[in-house]
Protein backbone atom coordinates (compact mmCIF):
# COMPACT_ATOMS: atom_id res chain seq x y z
CA UNK A 1 0.00 0.00 0.00
CA UNK A 2 1.45 3.30 -0.98
CA UNK A 3 1.29 6.43 1.06
CA UNK A 4 -1.79 8.49 0.12
CA UNK A 5 0.33 11.60 -0.25
CA UNK A 6 2.33 9.69 -2.79
CA UNK A 7 -0.74 8.96 -4.92
CA UNK A 8 -0.40 12.05 -7.06
CA UNK A 9 3.24 11.38 -7.69
CA UNK A 10 3.18 8.35 -9.96
CA UNK A 11 6.41 8.14 -11.80
CA UNK A 12 7.46 6.31 -14.86
CA UNK A 13 7.66 2.83 -13.42
CA UNK A 14 4.00 2.75 -12.33
CA UNK A 15 2.96 0.85 -15.41
CA UNK A 16 4.69 -2.23 -14.17
CA UNK A 17 2.71 -1.82 -10.92
CA UNK A 18 -0.59 -1.53 -12.68
CA UNK A 19 -1.18 -5.22 -12.55
CA UNK A 20 0.41 -8.58 -12.20
CA UNK A 21 0.10 -10.69 -15.33
CA UNK A 22 -0.92 -14.20 -14.35
CA UNK A 23 1.07 -16.91 -16.07
CA UNK A 24 -0.66 -19.54 -18.17
CA UNK A 25 0.64 -22.24 -15.90
CA UNK A 26 -0.90 -20.67 -12.79
CA UNK A 27 -4.25 -20.09 -14.52
CA UNK A 28 -4.50 -23.59 -15.94
CA UNK A 29 -3.19 -25.16 -12.73
CA UNK A 30 -5.79 -23.34 -10.65
CA UNK A 31 -8.53 -24.37 -13.05
CA UNK A 32 -7.41 -28.01 -13.04
CA UNK A 33 -7.25 -28.11 -9.24
CA UNK A 34 -10.73 -26.59 -9.00
CA UNK A 35 -12.15 -29.20 -11.37
CA UNK A 36 -10.47 -32.04 -9.48
CA UNK A 37 -11.77 -30.71 -6.16
CA UNK A 38 -15.29 -30.49 -7.63
CA UNK A 39 -15.11 -34.18 -8.54
CA UNK A 40 -13.68 -34.97 -5.09
CA UNK A 41 -16.49 -33.16 -3.30
CA UNK A 42 -19.18 -34.92 -5.35
CA UNK A 43 -17.54 -38.29 -4.70
CA UNK A 44 -17.06 -37.58 -0.99
CA UNK A 45 -20.74 -36.69 -0.64
CA UNK A 46 -21.62 -40.26 -1.65
CA UNK A 47 -19.34 -41.88 0.91
CA UNK A 48 -20.75 -42.67 4.31
CA UNK A 49 -18.26 -41.39 6.85
CA UNK A 50 -20.44 -42.49 9.75
CA UNK A 51 -21.92 -39.12 10.56
CA UNK A 52 -23.56 -36.62 8.27
CA UNK A 53 -21.76 -33.86 10.16
CA UNK A 54 -18.49 -35.32 8.92
CA UNK A 55 -19.72 -35.19 5.33
CA UNK A 56 -20.74 -31.58 5.83
CA UNK A 57 -17.34 -30.78 7.34
CA UNK A 58 -15.47 -32.39 4.44
CA UNK A 59 -17.65 -30.62 1.86
CA UNK A 60 -17.06 -27.27 3.56
CA UNK A 61 -13.31 -27.80 3.88
CA UNK A 62 -13.13 -28.53 0.15
CA UNK A 63 -15.30 -25.50 -0.62
CA UNK A 64 -13.02 -23.27 1.47
CA UNK A 65 -9.94 -24.63 -0.33
CA UNK A 66 -11.59 -23.95 -3.69
CA UNK A 67 -12.61 -20.45 -2.60
CA UNK A 68 -9.07 -19.73 -1.41
CA UNK A 69 -7.63 -20.85 -4.76
CA UNK A 70 -10.04 -18.61 -6.65
CA UNK A 71 -9.21 -15.64 -4.40
CA UNK A 72 -5.45 -16.09 -4.51
CA UNK A 73 -4.93 -16.81 -8.20
CA UNK A 74 -7.99 -15.89 -10.26
CA UNK A 75 -8.64 -12.78 -8.19
CA UNK A 76 -4.92 -11.99 -7.96
CA UNK A 77 -5.01 -11.44 -4.20
CA UNK A 78 -1.67 -13.20 -3.84
CA UNK A 79 -0.02 -10.52 -5.98
CA UNK A 80 -2.31 -7.64 -5.14
CA UNK A 81 -2.15 -4.93 -2.52
CA UNK A 82 -2.58 -6.30 0.99
CA UNK A 83 -5.34 -3.78 1.59
CA UNK A 84 -7.66 -5.48 -0.93
CA UNK A 85 -7.29 -8.72 1.00
CA UNK A 86 -7.99 -6.85 4.22
CA UNK A 87 -11.23 -5.46 2.77
CA UNK A 88 -12.39 -8.85 1.56
CA UNK A 89 -11.40 -10.82 4.65
CA UNK A 90 -13.06 -8.27 6.94
CA UNK A 91 -16.29 -8.70 5.01
CA UNK A 92 -16.06 -12.46 5.55
CA UNK A 93 -15.32 -11.95 9.26
CA UNK A 94 -18.32 -9.66 9.59
CA UNK A 95 -20.47 -12.27 7.86
CA UNK A 96 -19.18 -14.86 10.35
CA UNK A 97 -20.09 -12.54 13.20
CA UNK A 98 -23.55 -12.15 11.71
CA UNK A 99 -24.02 -15.92 11.49
CA UNK A 100 -22.72 -16.51 15.02
CA UNK A 101 -24.98 -13.94 16.63
CA UNK A 102 -27.98 -15.19 14.69
CA UNK A 103 -27.27 -18.75 15.81
CA UNK A 104 -27.07 -17.85 19.50
CA UNK A 105 -30.84 -17.84 19.99
CA UNK A 106 -31.94 -19.95 17.07
CA UNK A 107 -33.49 -22.63 19.31
CA UNK A 108 -35.76 -19.91 20.66
CA UNK A 109 -37.94 -20.19 17.60
CA UNK A 110 -38.37 -23.94 17.46
CA UNK A 111 -42.03 -23.74 18.41
CA UNK A 112 -42.74 -21.12 15.80
CA UNK A 113 -42.60 -23.84 13.20
CA UNK A 114 -45.65 -25.48 14.70
CA UNK A 115 -47.86 -22.58 15.56
CA UNK A 116 -48.91 -22.27 11.98
CA UNK A 117 -50.43 -25.71 12.13
CA UNK A 118 -53.98 -26.14 13.21
CA UNK A 119 -54.81 -27.75 16.51
CA UNK A 120 -51.37 -27.06 17.89
CA UNK A 121 -51.09 -28.20 21.50
CA UNK A 122 -47.87 -27.60 23.39
CA UNK A 123 -46.60 -30.85 24.84
CA UNK A 124 -43.18 -30.34 26.33
CA UNK A 125 -42.55 -28.00 29.24
CA UNK A 126 -40.43 -25.80 27.01
CA UNK A 127 -43.24 -25.51 24.50
CA UNK A 128 -45.72 -24.64 27.25
CA UNK A 129 -43.57 -21.77 28.40
CA UNK A 130 -44.26 -19.96 25.14
CA UNK A 131 -47.58 -18.42 24.24
CA UNK A 132 -49.43 -20.22 21.49
CA UNK A 133 -49.40 -17.83 18.61
CA UNK A 134 -52.26 -17.63 16.20
CA UNK A 135 -51.74 -17.89 12.47
CA UNK A 136 -51.63 -14.62 10.68
CA UNK B 1 5.09 9.32 -18.06
CA UNK B 2 2.86 11.40 -20.25
CA UNK B 3 5.54 11.72 -22.85
CA UNK B 4 5.96 7.98 -22.99
CA UNK B 5 2.19 7.58 -23.19
CA UNK B 6 2.03 9.83 -26.20
CA UNK B 7 4.32 7.46 -28.02
CA UNK B 8 2.56 4.29 -26.98
CA UNK B 9 -1.09 5.23 -26.65
CA UNK B 10 -3.18 4.46 -29.69
CA UNK B 11 -5.50 7.32 -28.81
CA UNK B 12 -2.87 9.88 -28.02
CA UNK B 13 -4.30 12.17 -30.63
CA UNK B 14 -7.52 12.59 -28.67
CA UNK B 15 -5.91 15.10 -26.44
CA UNK B 16 -5.43 12.87 -23.39
CA UNK B 17 -2.15 11.80 -22.00
CA UNK B 18 -2.74 8.06 -22.20
CA UNK B 19 -6.14 6.97 -23.33
CA UNK B 20 -9.46 8.64 -24.01
CA UNK B 21 -10.93 6.60 -21.16
CA UNK B 22 -8.95 8.23 -18.37
CA UNK B 23 -11.32 10.55 -16.54
CA UNK B 24 -10.04 14.06 -16.03
CA UNK B 25 -10.30 13.85 -12.21
CA UNK B 26 -7.62 11.15 -12.12
CA UNK B 27 -3.94 11.90 -12.42
CA UNK B 28 -3.31 9.10 -14.85
CA UNK B 29 -4.30 5.58 -15.84
CA UNK B 30 -2.71 3.95 -12.83
CA UNK B 31 -4.52 6.32 -10.47
CA UNK B 32 -7.85 5.55 -12.13
CA UNK B 33 -7.12 1.82 -12.09
CA UNK B 34 -6.22 1.78 -8.38
CA UNK B 35 -9.33 3.76 -7.49
CA UNK B 36 -11.55 1.43 -9.48
CA UNK B 37 -9.90 -1.60 -7.98
CA UNK B 38 -10.51 -0.41 -4.43
CA UNK B 39 -14.09 0.34 -5.41
CA UNK B 40 -14.74 -3.12 -6.81
CA UNK B 41 -13.21 -4.77 -3.73
CA UNK B 42 -15.46 -2.74 -1.45
CA UNK B 43 -18.39 -3.77 -3.64
CA UNK B 44 -17.38 -7.44 -3.36
CA UNK B 45 -17.20 -7.08 0.42
CA UNK B 46 -20.71 -5.72 0.34
CA UNK B 47 -21.80 -8.67 -1.83
CA UNK B 48 -20.43 -11.12 0.75
CA UNK B 49 -22.52 -9.44 3.44
CA UNK B 50 -25.52 -9.29 1.10
CA UNK B 51 -25.44 -13.05 0.54
CA UNK B 52 -24.61 -13.78 4.18
CA UNK B 53 -28.21 -13.00 5.16
CA UNK B 54 -29.39 -15.94 3.07
CA UNK B 55 -26.63 -18.14 4.45
CA UNK B 56 -27.87 -17.26 7.94
CA UNK B 57 -31.36 -18.40 6.95
CA UNK B 58 -29.89 -21.60 5.57
CA UNK B 59 -27.71 -22.35 8.60
CA UNK B 60 -30.42 -21.69 11.17
CA UNK B 61 -33.03 -23.68 9.33
CA UNK B 62 -30.71 -26.59 8.70
CA UNK B 63 -29.53 -26.48 12.32
CA UNK B 64 -33.10 -26.70 13.57
CA UNK B 65 -34.51 -29.03 10.93
CA UNK B 66 -31.85 -31.26 9.44
CA UNK B 67 -34.51 -33.81 8.46
CA UNK B 68 -36.00 -31.41 5.92
CA UNK B 69 -32.67 -30.89 4.20
CA UNK B 70 -31.81 -34.57 4.22
CA UNK B 71 -35.14 -35.38 2.62
CA UNK B 72 -35.56 -32.54 0.18
CA UNK B 73 -32.08 -32.24 -1.28
CA UNK B 74 -32.68 -35.48 -3.15
CA UNK B 75 -35.19 -33.68 -5.33
CA UNK B 76 -32.21 -31.81 -6.79
CA UNK B 77 -30.19 -33.21 -9.66
CA UNK B 78 -26.57 -33.52 -8.53
CA UNK B 79 -25.45 -34.15 -12.11
CA UNK B 80 -26.86 -30.84 -13.36
CA UNK B 81 -25.47 -29.04 -10.31
CA UNK B 82 -22.01 -30.50 -10.89
CA UNK B 83 -22.10 -29.60 -14.59
CA UNK B 84 -23.04 -26.06 -13.65
CA UNK B 85 -20.15 -25.94 -11.21
CA UNK B 86 -17.79 -26.96 -14.01
CA UNK B 87 -19.33 -24.41 -16.35
CA UNK B 88 -18.82 -21.61 -13.83
CA UNK B 89 -15.24 -22.65 -13.07
CA UNK B 90 -14.47 -22.68 -16.80
CA UNK B 91 -15.98 -19.22 -17.14
CA UNK B 92 -13.85 -18.04 -14.21
CA UNK B 93 -10.77 -19.33 -16.01
CA UNK B 94 -11.71 -17.52 -19.21
CA UNK B 95 -12.48 -14.33 -17.26
CA UNK B 96 -9.06 -14.48 -15.58
CA UNK B 97 -7.49 -15.18 -18.97
CA UNK B 98 -9.30 -12.20 -20.46
CA UNK B 99 -7.51 -9.96 -17.94
CA UNK B 100 -4.20 -11.50 -18.97
CA UNK B 101 -4.98 -11.01 -22.66
CA UNK B 102 -5.86 -7.35 -22.10
CA UNK B 103 -2.68 -6.80 -20.10
CA UNK B 104 -0.64 -8.31 -22.90
CA UNK B 105 -2.56 -6.45 -25.61
CA UNK B 106 -3.80 -9.66 -27.23
CA UNK B 107 -7.02 -8.36 -28.68
CA UNK B 108 -8.23 -11.54 -30.37
CA UNK B 109 -7.51 -13.63 -27.27
CA UNK B 110 -9.37 -11.05 -25.20
CA UNK B 111 -12.44 -11.25 -27.42
CA UNK B 112 -12.29 -15.05 -27.42
CA UNK B 113 -12.05 -15.21 -23.61
CA UNK B 114 -14.90 -12.77 -23.13
CA UNK B 115 -17.03 -14.76 -25.58
CA UNK B 116 -16.29 -18.02 -23.72
CA UNK B 117 -17.23 -16.37 -20.43
CA UNK B 118 -20.46 -15.12 -21.94
CA UNK B 119 -21.30 -18.52 -23.42
CA UNK B 120 -20.66 -20.19 -20.06
CA UNK B 121 -22.96 -17.66 -18.39
CA UNK B 122 -25.69 -18.54 -20.89
CA UNK B 123 -24.99 -22.23 -20.36
CA UNK B 124 -25.31 -21.84 -16.61
CA UNK B 125 -28.61 -20.00 -16.93
CA UNK B 126 -29.86 -22.56 -19.45
CA UNK B 127 -29.16 -25.47 -17.10
CA UNK B 128 -30.72 -23.49 -14.27
CA UNK B 129 -33.79 -23.03 -16.45
CA UNK B 130 -34.04 -26.81 -16.97
CA UNK B 131 -33.83 -27.32 -13.21
CA UNK B 132 -36.38 -24.65 -12.37
CA UNK B 133 -38.77 -25.94 -15.04
CA UNK B 134 -38.63 -29.44 -13.57
CA UNK B 135 -39.37 -28.06 -10.13
CA UNK B 136 -42.33 -26.08 -11.36
CA UNK B 137 -43.60 -29.18 -13.18
CA UNK B 138 -43.31 -31.40 -10.10
CA UNK B 139 -44.55 -28.76 -7.65
CA UNK B 140 -41.37 -28.93 -5.63
CA UNK B 141 -41.74 -25.26 -4.95
CA UNK B 142 -41.32 -22.87 -2.08
CA UNK B 143 -43.36 -22.64 1.10
CA UNK B 144 -47.04 -23.45 0.73
CA UNK B 145 -46.61 -24.26 -2.94
CA UNK B 146 -44.64 -27.38 -2.10
CA UNK B 147 -47.01 -30.13 -3.21
CA UNK B 148 -45.12 -32.87 -5.04
CA UNK B 149 -46.86 -36.06 -6.08
CA UNK B 150 -43.68 -38.05 -5.83
CA UNK B 151 -40.96 -38.64 -3.31
CA UNK B 152 -37.41 -37.93 -4.51
CA UNK B 153 -36.93 -41.54 -5.58
CA UNK B 154 -40.05 -41.49 -7.74
CA UNK B 155 -42.44 -43.35 -5.48
CA UNK B 156 -45.83 -41.83 -4.96
CA UNK B 157 -46.21 -39.99 -1.72
CA UNK B 158 -48.57 -41.79 0.59
CA UNK B 159 -50.41 -40.42 3.53
CA UNK B 160 -49.86 -42.05 6.91
CA UNK B 161 -52.32 -44.81 7.71
CA UNK B 162 -55.47 -43.83 9.54
CA UNK B 163 -55.36 -40.26 8.40
CA UNK B 164 -58.95 -39.34 7.60
CA UNK B 165 -57.76 -36.80 5.09
CA UNK B 166 -56.15 -39.44 2.96
CA UNK B 167 -56.15 -38.87 -0.73
CA UNK B 168 -55.15 -41.36 -3.37
CA UNK B 169 -52.75 -39.10 -5.21
CA UNK B 170 -51.10 -37.55 -2.21
CA UNK B 171 -52.80 -34.25 -2.72
CA UNK B 172 -52.64 -31.99 0.30
CA UNK B 173 -55.52 -32.52 2.65
CA UNK B 174 -56.81 -31.03 5.84
CA UNK B 175 -54.58 -32.97 8.18
CA UNK B 176 -51.54 -32.61 5.99
CA UNK B 177 -49.31 -30.36 8.06
CA UNK B 178 -46.97 -30.11 5.12
CA UNK B 179 -48.61 -27.34 3.22
CA UNK B 180 -51.78 -26.50 5.03
CA UNK B 181 -51.64 -23.24 6.84
CA UNK B 182 -54.57 -21.92 8.78
CA UNK B 183 -56.96 -24.20 6.96
CA UNK B 184 -56.00 -22.88 3.55
CA UNK B 185 -55.25 -25.70 1.20
CA UNK B 186 -52.34 -25.25 -1.11
CA UNK B 187 -53.62 -25.18 -4.65
CA UNK B 188 -51.69 -26.89 -7.38
CA UNK B 189 -50.57 -24.53 -10.08
CA UNK B 190 -52.64 -24.46 -13.25
CA UNK B 191 -51.85 -27.12 -15.75
CA UNK B 192 -50.84 -29.62 -13.12
CA UNK B 193 -51.36 -33.30 -13.68
CA UNK B 194 -52.99 -33.72 -10.31
CA UNK B 195 -56.42 -35.31 -10.12
CA UNK B 196 -59.37 -32.95 -10.31
CA UNK B 197 -60.70 -32.05 -6.87
CA UNK B 198 -63.83 -34.11 -7.46
CA UNK B 199 -61.91 -37.39 -7.39
CA UNK B 200 -60.66 -36.87 -3.87
CA UNK B 201 -62.74 -38.05 -0.91
CA UNK B 202 -64.23 -34.67 -0.41
CA UNK B 203 -65.90 -34.57 2.95
CA UNK B 204 -63.28 -35.91 5.35
CA UNK B 205 -60.49 -34.12 3.58
CA UNK B 206 -62.16 -30.78 3.15
CA UNK B 207 -60.23 -28.24 5.21
CA UNK B 208 -63.28 -26.06 5.70
CA UNK B 209 -65.20 -28.94 7.25
CA UNK B 210 -62.46 -30.07 9.57
CA UNK B 211 -63.39 -27.91 12.51
CA UNK B 212 -66.77 -29.50 13.12
CA UNK B 213 -65.65 -32.99 12.30
CA UNK B 214 -65.01 -35.41 15.15
CA UNK B 215 -62.56 -37.45 13.10
CA UNK B 216 -60.35 -34.46 12.56
CA UNK B 217 -60.45 -33.54 16.22
CA UNK B 218 -59.15 -36.94 17.03
CA UNK B 219 -56.55 -36.60 14.34
CA UNK B 220 -55.67 -33.13 15.52
CA UNK B 221 -54.58 -34.44 18.87
CA UNK B 222 -52.29 -36.74 17.02
CA UNK B 223 -50.68 -34.11 14.87
CA UNK B 224 -48.09 -32.74 17.19
CA UNK B 225 -46.90 -36.02 18.69
CA UNK B 226 -46.66 -37.30 15.15
CA UNK B 227 -44.48 -34.38 14.23
CA UNK B 228 -42.37 -34.84 17.32
CA UNK B 229 -41.95 -38.51 16.59
CA UNK B 230 -41.04 -37.71 13.03
CA UNK B 231 -38.55 -35.15 14.18
CA UNK B 232 -37.03 -37.47 16.74
CA UNK B 233 -36.70 -40.29 14.27
CA UNK B 234 -36.62 -37.90 11.35
CA UNK B 235 -33.86 -39.38 9.28
CA UNK B 236 -35.02 -42.92 9.85
CA UNK B 237 -38.68 -42.53 9.09
CA UNK B 238 -38.81 -40.01 6.35
CA UNK B 239 -35.52 -39.69 4.65
CA UNK B 240 -34.84 -43.37 4.26
CA UNK B 241 -38.22 -44.80 3.46
CA UNK B 242 -38.98 -41.56 1.58
CA UNK B 243 -42.62 -42.28 2.25
CA UNK B 244 -43.69 -38.71 2.65
CA UNK B 245 -41.95 -35.40 3.22
CA UNK B 246 -41.37 -34.16 6.75
CA UNK B 247 -43.47 -31.17 7.79
CA UNK B 248 -42.54 -27.84 6.25
CA UNK B 249 -40.35 -29.38 3.58
CA UNK B 250 -41.34 -26.44 1.42
CA UNK B 251 -38.92 -24.34 3.50
CA UNK B 252 -36.02 -26.11 1.83
CA UNK B 253 -37.25 -24.92 -1.52
CA UNK B 254 -37.92 -21.43 -0.19
CA UNK B 255 -34.26 -21.26 0.75
CA UNK B 256 -33.19 -23.03 -2.45
CA UNK B 257 -35.05 -20.64 -4.72
CA UNK B 258 -33.95 -17.55 -2.82
CA UNK B 259 -30.27 -18.52 -2.81
CA UNK B 260 -30.03 -19.85 -6.35
CA UNK B 261 -32.36 -17.10 -7.56
CA UNK B 262 -30.25 -14.31 -6.13
CA UNK B 263 -27.15 -16.02 -7.49
CA UNK B 264 -28.85 -16.41 -10.86
CA UNK B 265 -29.67 -12.69 -10.91
CA UNK B 266 -25.96 -12.03 -10.40
CA UNK B 267 -25.14 -14.30 -13.33
CA UNK B 268 -27.71 -12.43 -15.41
CA UNK B 269 -26.14 -9.09 -14.44
CA UNK B 270 -22.77 -10.56 -15.44
CA UNK B 271 -24.19 -11.44 -18.87
CA UNK B 272 -25.01 -7.79 -19.53
CA UNK B 273 -21.60 -6.67 -18.26
CA UNK B 274 -19.79 -9.13 -20.50
CA UNK B 275 -21.87 -8.18 -23.55
CA UNK B 276 -20.84 -4.58 -22.92
CA UNK B 277 -17.19 -5.58 -22.50
CA UNK B 278 -17.28 -7.70 -25.64
CA UNK B 279 -18.61 -4.75 -27.60
CA UNK B 280 -15.90 -2.47 -26.24
CA UNK B 281 -13.19 -5.07 -26.77
CA UNK B 282 -14.28 -5.42 -30.39
CA UNK B 283 -13.84 -1.67 -30.78
CA UNK B 284 -10.33 -2.04 -29.42
CA UNK B 285 -10.77 -0.01 -26.28
CA UNK B 286 -8.69 -2.21 -24.02
CA UNK B 287 -4.95 -2.60 -23.76
CA UNK B 288 -2.13 -2.74 -21.24
CA UNK B 289 -2.78 0.87 -20.23
CA UNK B 290 -6.50 0.56 -19.90
CA UNK B 291 -8.05 -2.72 -18.83
CA UNK B 292 -9.79 -1.73 -15.59
CA UNK B 293 -13.31 -2.71 -16.71
CA UNK B 294 -12.09 -6.19 -17.72
CA UNK B 295 -10.31 -6.67 -14.41
CA UNK B 296 -13.24 -5.44 -12.31
CA UNK B 297 -15.83 -7.48 -14.20
CA UNK B 298 -13.59 -10.55 -13.84
CA UNK B 299 -13.34 -9.95 -10.08
CA UNK B 300 -17.13 -9.70 -9.87
CA UNK B 301 -17.44 -12.86 -11.93
CA UNK B 302 -15.05 -14.73 -9.64
CA UNK B 303 -17.20 -13.75 -6.66
CA UNK B 304 -20.27 -15.15 -8.40
CA UNK B 305 -18.25 -18.33 -8.90
CA UNK B 306 -17.18 -18.29 -5.23
CA UNK B 307 -20.77 -18.15 -4.04
CA UNK B 308 -21.72 -21.05 -6.26
CA UNK B 309 -18.76 -23.02 -4.87
CA UNK B 310 -20.54 -22.85 -1.49
CA UNK B 311 -24.10 -23.17 -2.77
CA UNK B 312 -23.41 -26.38 -4.67
CA UNK B 313 -22.35 -28.59 -1.72
CA UNK B 314 -24.78 -26.90 0.67
CA UNK B 315 -27.85 -27.49 -1.50
CA UNK B 316 -27.05 -30.47 -3.72
CA UNK B 317 -24.58 -32.59 -1.73
CA UNK B 318 -26.25 -33.10 1.61
CA UNK B 319 -25.31 -36.54 2.85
Amino acid sequence: MSDPTHESGYDDHTHSDMGHVASKRVLLGTWGTLMVLTIVTVTASRVDFGASELNLLIAMVIAVIKATLVCLFFMHLKYDKLFHSVVFVSAILLATLFVSFALMDSNQYQTDVYWQQKDYQPTSDVDKSYPVLQPY
Amino acid sequence: MSSAAHDEGAHAGHGHAESPFIQHHFDDGAHQFESGKLGIWLFLGQEVLFFSALFVAYIIYRHNHPEIFEYAHRYLDVRLGAINTGVLILSSLSAAWAVRAAQLNQRRALIFCLAVTLLCAFGFLGIKYVEYAAKIHHHTLFGKRFAPHEAPDGTEIEQPDGNPGKDAKGQPTAKEPLNTVGGVKAQPIEGSKGPPPGTAPVVPGDPSASKEEPASAQAGVGVLPAIEAQKAAGAKIDTESSARPPPNTGMFFTIYFLMTGLHGLHVLAGVFVFIWLLWRAAKGHFGPKYYGPIDFAALYWHLVDLIWIFLFPLLYLIA
